[in-house]
C-alpha cells in the first residue's frame, strides 16, 4: 500500500492525515516543507503535481497540493495554511519540474501569494495593466 | 549568422474558444524559442462558480469550451459526488460514458481535420469533417443540441437516451469503424505525412513528466496515462478497452495515438449500449453539505481536474479547476524550437489547443515591415508538403 509507505516516511511531519475514500488522501503539512516533502513525492514515487488549488479563507490562506499518482488513481492532497495575510509567501517548486510554472503564476496574481524562487512571475492570464494588489479571488476583492 | 526575427502568432480570432498568443523568435527558417502568453479570454469562471447555486455552476461549467463541452461538468458532478459520497444509478452512468466517448470522437476527427488542412492534405480535412458530421447528429438527436449538451447533473443525468435512439448511434457507430481504419490506413502508409510528422516536434518522456503533460499528448510519448483507467469513474472498469501509448513523442505518434483512441471509444460505446439496463438516471440531491471533494475525468486532451468545497451554503466556496490545455500547453516550449517554421504550425496544434488563430500571424523585420501574413504561414507548410510530394513522384 503506496499511502501507508508515504505516511510512515513523511510521519514527522504530516499532520491530520485523512482518508477521505480510498482514491483520495488528505494531509497538512507545514508550509517550510512543501519542497522536501514535493521533492519526495515526485522523485520516490513518482506522482504528479496535478494543480494546485489556492483558497482564501476568513483569516488564513490555504493551498492545496494535488498530487496524483497515476499507478493507482490515488490523489494525495497537501494542505497548507499561510497565516501571515499581509505578506503571503511558500517555496516555489519550479526547480522539481516545470508543472509549477504556469498555476505558481496564475495563484500569484489571483490570490497575491508569493512564490519565492520562482524567475518570472509576471502575469499569466490578467493583463499587464491589472491594478496592483488587487487580486480576484480574494474574498474582499470588489469588482469596480 | 542569420537576422534574428519575431513571428507573433496571435491572439484573437472569433473562432477560437480559447485565444492564444505565440511569440516564435527565428533565426532564417528555424525557431529558437518560443512564449507563450495566455489570458486573452480569461472569463474567471472560477471565481462566477461561487456565486451560482451548485446546479447552475453545471451549465456555467459547461461554456469552458465549446468543444470537450461534456467534460467539464462531468468532471464538476463527480467533485459535488465525491463531497457527498453517493454513487449514481448504473443507467445514468452508461449514459455518462456514452456521451463522453462521442464527445471524444468528435473533437478527435475535428483535431484530425484541421492537422490535414495545416499539412496541406485538405482531403484529410473535409473527410475527417464529414465523418464528425454524423456524431453532431448524435448529440442533436439526444439532447437537442450539437454542443453543449446540459446532459451531466449532480446525481446523474438530466435527460435519458431513449431506447428508439438506439440504432441510430449503433449505426453511426458502425458506419464510423471503415472510415476510422481508411484514416489509420491514410496515417501509416502516405509518405509525405510520414516526412512530415515523424520526428517533428518530440516531446521527450523526461520533459512531458517534468511537466506533468496529460491525455494524448502524454501517451504519444510514452507516459502511460489515462483518468479512464487509473481513477476509473463511471463503468470504465467493466469495459474491454485499452489505453493506446506510443514513445516516440513527435507528430507522428499523437496523431496514431488519436486515430487509434477513436476505434477505442467506438468499441467502448458499443459495449455500453449492450450493457445498459432500464433503470433510474439520477438520485435526488437535495443539501450538500460541509465539505470538499474532487472529480476528474479523462477530456479528449487530458485530465480535466474539478476540486469543489462546501461550506454547508447553497454555493462553492471555491471551485478549482484545471483543463488539461493548461499543462499541455506549455509543452510547445520545448517541442517548438529546433524546427522550421513550416513546421511550428502544425507542432503547435499538436497538443490540440483550438488554433484559429495560425490565421492571423504576421512576420515582422526588426524594423516593423511586414513580410508574411498569416495566410503565408499556412502557405508555407503547404508548400512543403506539395514540394515532398513531388520528390516521393506522387504528383
Amino acid at each position: 500500500m503506496i499511502k501507508e509507505e508515504v505516511k510512515k516516511l513523511l510521519s514527522a511531519k504530516i499532520k491530520n492525515w485523512e482518508v477521505k475514500n480510498p482514491k483520495r488522501i488528505y494531509f497538512e503539512i507545514d508550509k517550510n516543507d512543501i519542497k522536501e516533502i514535493s521533492r519526495a513525492l515526485y522523485k520516490d514515487f513518482d506522482m504528479r503535481l496535478s494543480t494546485i488549488t489556492g483558497i482564501d479563507n476568513e483569516n488564513n490562506f490555504e493551498l492545496i497540493y494535488h498530487f496524483s499518482l497515476d499507478k493507482t488513481g490515488e490523489i494525495f492532497s497537501i494542505r497548507i495554511f499561510i497565516i501571515d495575510k499581509n505578506n503571503p509567501e511558500i517555496d516555489s517548486l519550479i526547480d522539481l519540474f516545470k508543472a509549477s510554472d504556469w498555476v505558481e503564476r496564475e495563484i500569484h496574481e489571483l490570490l497575491g501569494i508569493k512564490f519565492i524562487g520562482h524567475p518570472n512571475l509576471k502575469h499569466l492570464l490578467l493583463d499587464d495593466d491589472w491594478p496592483k494588489n488587487s487580486y480576484p479571488l480574494r474574498k474582499d476583492f470588489k469588482n469596480e | 549568422m542569420s537576422e534574428k526575427k519575431v513571428i507573433p502568432i496571435g491572439p484573437y480570432h472569433p473562432l477560437q474558444e480559447e485565444p492564444e498568443f505565440f511569440r516564435l523568435i527565428v533565426e532564417g527558417e528555424r525557431v529558437t524559442e518560443l512564449e507563450i502568453e495566455i489570458g486573452y479570454n480569461h472569463r474567471g469562471i472560477e471565481k462566477i462558480a461561487e456565486a451560482k447555486h451548485w446546479d447552475q455552476v453545471t451549465f456555467a461549467v459547461e461554456r469552458i469550451c465549446g468543444i470537450c463541452s461534456t467534460s467539464h461538468p462531468f468532471a464538476y458532478c463527480l467533485a459535488v459526488e465525491d463531497l457527498l459520497g453517493i454513487t449514481v444509478p448504473e443507467r445514468a452512468n452508461y449514459i455518462r460514458m456514452i456521451i463522453d466517448e462521442l464527445q471524444r470522437l468528435h473533437s478527435h476527427l475535428l483535431w484530425l481535420g484541421l492537422a490535414g488542412h495545416f499539412i496541406g492534405y485538405n482531403t484529410v480535412w473535409m473527410w475527417a469533417w464529414k465523418a464528425r458530421e454524423p456524431i453532431l447528429d448524435l448529440f442533436e438527436l439526444i439532447c437537442g443540441n450539437r454542443q453543449n449538451y446540459a446532459m451531466m447533473k449532480i446525481g446523474g443525468v438530466r435527460r435519458d437516451i431513449k431506447e428508439e435512439d438506439f440504432p441510430a448511434i449503433k449505426k453511426t457507430i458502425k458506419e464510423l469503424y471503415p472510415v476510422l481504419n481508411m484514416f489509420k490506413k491514410v496515417v501509416t502508409d502516405d509518405p509525405v505525412i510520414g516526412k512530415r510528422t515523424k520526428g517533428v516536434g518530440i516531446l521527450k518522456k523526461e520533459e512531458g513528466i517534468s511537466l506533468a503533460v496529460v491525455g494524448p499528448t502524454a501517451r504519444a510519448s510514452a507516459i502511460d496515462v489515462d483518468v479512464r483507467r487509473d481513477d476509473a469513474y463511471a463503468f470504465y472498469d467493466n469495459i474491454n478497452w485499452s489505453v493506446i501509448v506510443m514513445k516516440e513523442g513527435d507528430i507522428y505518434a499523437k496523431i496514431i495515438v488519436r486515430v487509434l483512441e477513436m476505434l477505442e471509444s467506438c468499441s467502448i460505446i458499443e459495449q455500453c449500449l449492450a450493457k445498459i439496463s432500464k433503470g433510474e438516471i439520477e438520485v435526488e440531491v437535495r443539501d450538500i453539505t460541509p465539505g470538499e471533494g474532487i472529480g476528474r475525468v479523462e477530456a479528449p486532451r487530458g485530465e480535466c481536474f474539478h476540486y469543489v468545497r462546501s461550506d454547508g451554503t447553497n454555493r462553492p466556496v471555491r471551485h478549482k479547476i484545471r483543463a488539461p490545455s493548461f499543462v499541455n500547453v506549455p509543452s510547445n516550449i520545448v517541442t517548438v524550437p529546433g524546427y522550421t517554421i513550416s513546421d511550428a504550425a502544425l507542432t503547435l496544434a499538436a497538443v490540440d489547443p483550438c488554433y484559429c488563430c495560425t490565421e492571423r500571424c504576421a512576420v515582422f523585420t526588426n524594423n516593423g515591415q511586414k513580410i508574411f501574413t498569416g495566410e503565408d504561414l499556412v502557405r508555407l507548410s503547404i508548400e512543403k508538403t506539395a514540394k515532398l510530394k513531388k520528390e516521393y513522384g506522387l504528383e
